[in-house]
C-alpha cells in the first residue's frame, strides 16, 4: 500500500492527527512566548540572573526528548495527563530560543539610542515599550520562528507518551514496520515545519519596518 | 549679524569678548548649574573627576574643554544625572539632581551626543516630538512645535515623515538638536555634537548654533577637545585636565593665557588651521 493511499483512506484520521499536532505545538508555543519574553527582558535588568537562567534553558535543551518525558513523568499535575506532560515539555524546549533571542534583541540595541533615550527624561518602562522592544521585536520574531520549528518537529515524539499528534502515525508504522504509514504522519510533520517556517518568516519581513 | 560678528571675532578680532561678557553679566545671580566640590569615582575605580567646583550662569555657553578622558562627559552626565556623584553636589536650578525627581530634571534639560542617538524605528517628526508626546501636549501644538523646530534648525518641513537613516549626518545632527529643543528646555547639554561631521558641515552648524543661541539664550553646557569649536561658541571656557578644572576664562583671556597648558592648545589649534587651511577668514 503507498502512502497516498493510505492517507486518502484515513484522511480524517490524518486531519485530527494534524489539527492535535498543532494544538500541542501551538499551545506550547504560546506559553513559551508568555514566559520566555518577560523572562529575556527579566535577564537584561537583572544581569546577575543572565547566566542561571540562559544556562537552565541550555541544559533543558540538550536532555533527549524521551528523557525529558521521563522526567516530567512524576511531577504533580503535568504527570497525570500525557498532552499536559507533552506540552510542558514542548514549552520547555521552546523556551531557550525565545529567552536568547529576547535577551540579545535587547542588548544589541544601539547604546547612544539608550543613552539619548534615558538622558532625554523617558522612564525604564517607556525605554523598554517604546524603544527596545521595537527595536529588538525583529530578532525575537527570529526566535519564535526558531522555537516554532522546534516544537512542531519534537510534537512527533509526544506520541511515545500517548499525547497524539502526528507522531501516532510513525510509532504505528514503526511498530507495523509499514513505510506508508511512517511517512503519513511523517510528510504532513515536516510539512507542517515547513510552512510555520514560512508563515513567520513572511511575518517576520513584514514586520521589518521601513527604517532599516 | 550678530553671530558674524562672533564668528569673526573669535577667530581673530577682538570684538568678540565684548558681544560675549554682556550674555553672562545680564544672567541672574544664582547659577543655572553649580558643581559644589564635586568627585566622582566609578565603583571601586580610580576617581574621574576630582573635587570639581564651578558655576554656570543662566543664558551662557560654557564650553568644557580638555582632551578625552579628562571628566568632560562625566561632568555633563553629572548634570542630567546619568551618573551620580561620589562625594559633593551638582546644583541645578538652585536644586541638588539628588532631590530633583529624575524624570523631570532631565525633561528640563535638552541633550545632545556626538552619536545623535535618534531613534531609527521613529520619523523626524516623531523623533522631535518625543518629549512633547510624553508631555502628553494635544497633536496640534506638538505639530506646531515640530514645524517651528524644524525650521529654527534650518530643515525643510517635508523631512519630517523621513526616518532617520534616509537623512545625512548633518541633517541627523539638527534632528538632534531640535529634538533636544523640544519641549523647550533651559538647559541645553552637547557632548561634541558637531565631532563626527565633516568639515565644511561641522562649521555651517557651529555658525548656526551661534545665531540660534543668539536667539534662545539657553543655558548650554557644551564638551569639546576641539580648541577653536571652543573659542567659536563659548562665552567662557573650562579647561579640564585629568579631572579637575585647571583654567576658566573668556575665549579673549583663553588666548592671553601665558599658561603653558594653554599655548600647548592654541598652538595645536594654530598647526591645525595651516594643515586643513580652515579656519581663516
Amino acid at each position: 500500500m503507498n502512502v497516498w493511499h493510505f492517507m486518502a483512506q484515513n484522511r480524517v484520521e490524518v486531519l485530527d492527527l494534524t489539527l492535535e499536532h498543532l494544538w500541542l505545538a501551538g499551545v506550547s508555543i504560546f506559553i513559551a512566548v508568555l514566559v520566555g519574553v518577560p523572562l529575556g527582558i527579566l535577564i537584561t535588568r537583572w544581569p546577575v540572573l543572565d547566566k542561571p537562567i540562559l544556562g537552565s534553558a541550555n541544559i533543558i535543551q540538550t536532555i533527549p526528548s524521551l528523557a525529558l518525558f521521563g522526567f516530567l513523568l512524576p511531577a504533580p499535575w503535568f504527570g497525570e495527563r500525557a498532552d499536559r506532560m507533552a506540552i510542558l515539555a514542548l514549552t520547555l524546549y521552546a523556551l531557550l530560543p525565545l529567552i536568547r533571542n529576547t535577551y540579545i534583541g535587547i542588548r544589541n540595541v544601539d547604546s547612544a539610542v539608550l543613552e539619548a533615550a534615558r538622558g532625554m527624561g523617558m522612564t525604564d518602562r517607556q525605554v523598554l515599550f517604546q524603544v527596545q522592544l521595537p527595536l529588538s521585536l525583529g530578532v525575537i520574531i527570529a526566535g519564535v520562528r526558531v522555537a516554532t520549528v522546534i516544537c512542531v518537529g519534537l510534537a512527533t515524539i509526544a506520541a511515545a507518551i500517548g499525547a497524539g499528534g502526528l507522531g501516532e502515525f510513525i510509532f504505528r508504522g514503526l511498530a507495523m514496520v509499514s513505510n506508508a504509514v511512517i511517512l503519513a504522519g511523517a510528510i504532513p510533520a515536516a510539512l507542517l515545519a515547513l510552512l510555520a517556517d514560512f508563515g513567520l518568516g513572511l511575518l517576520e519581513k513584514r514586520l521589518r519596518p521601513r527604517y532599516q | 549679524m550678530p553671530s558674524v560678528v562672533k564668528l569673526f571675532g573669535a577667530l581673530g578680532s577682538s570684538a568678540s569678548a565684548v558681544v560675549k561678557c554682556s550674555g553672562a553679566m545680564t544672567a541672574s545671580p544664582e547659577p543655572a548649574i553649580e558643581f559644589r566640590n564635586v568627585s566622582y569615582a566609578p565603583h571601586g575605580a580610580s576617581e574621574i573627576l576630582r573635587d570639581f567646583n564651578l558655576a554656570i550662569h543662566r543664558g551662557e555657553t560654557l564650553v568644557l574643554l580638555g582632551r578625552s578622558g579628562s571628566g568632560k562627559t562625566t561632568s555633563l552626565k553629572l548634570i542630567n544625572n546619568l551618573v551620580s556623584p561620589t562625594s559633593g553636589t551638582v546644583m541645578v536650578e538652585g536644586r541638588s539632581t539628588a532631590d530633583w525627581d529624575v524624570i523631570r530634571l532631565r525633561r528640563m534639560i535638552g541633550y545632545v551626543i556626538q552619536e545623535i542617538g535618534l531613534f531609527p524605528h521613529f520619523t523626524v517628526q516623531r523623533n522631535i516630538a518625543l518629549i512633547p508626546n510624553l508631555e502628553r501636549w494635544s497633536p496640534e501644538r506638538v505639530n506646531a512645535r515640530v514645524r517651528e523646530l524644524l525650521s529654527l534648525v534650518g530643515l525643510d518641513p517635508q523631512l519630517a515623515s523621513r526616518y532617520p537613516r534616509e537623512l545625512s549626518g548633518g541633517q541627523r545632527q539638527r534632528v538632534g538638536v531640535a529634538r533636544a529643543l523640544g519641549a523647550d528646555p533651559p538647559i541645553l547639554l552637547m557632548d561634541e555634537p558637531f565631532g563626527a561631521l565633516d568639515p565644511i558641515t561641522r562649521t555651517e552648524l557651529q555658525r548656526e548654533f551661534l545665531s540660534l543661541q543668539e536667539r534662545l539664550r539657553k543655558t548650554v553646557v557644551f564638551v569639546t577637545h576641539d580648541v577653536r569649536e571652543a573659542l567659536l561658541l563659548a562665552d567662557r571656557i573650562a579647561l579640564m585636565e585629568s579631572g579637575r578644572l585647571t583654567a576658566l576664562y573668556t575665549p579673549q583671556e583663553f588666548k592671553l593665557s601665558k599658561d603653558p597648558l594653554i599655548s600647548a592648545y592654541l598652538e595645536s589649534a594654530a598647526t591645525d588651521v595651516n594643515a586643513d587651511g580652515r579656519g581663516t577668514p
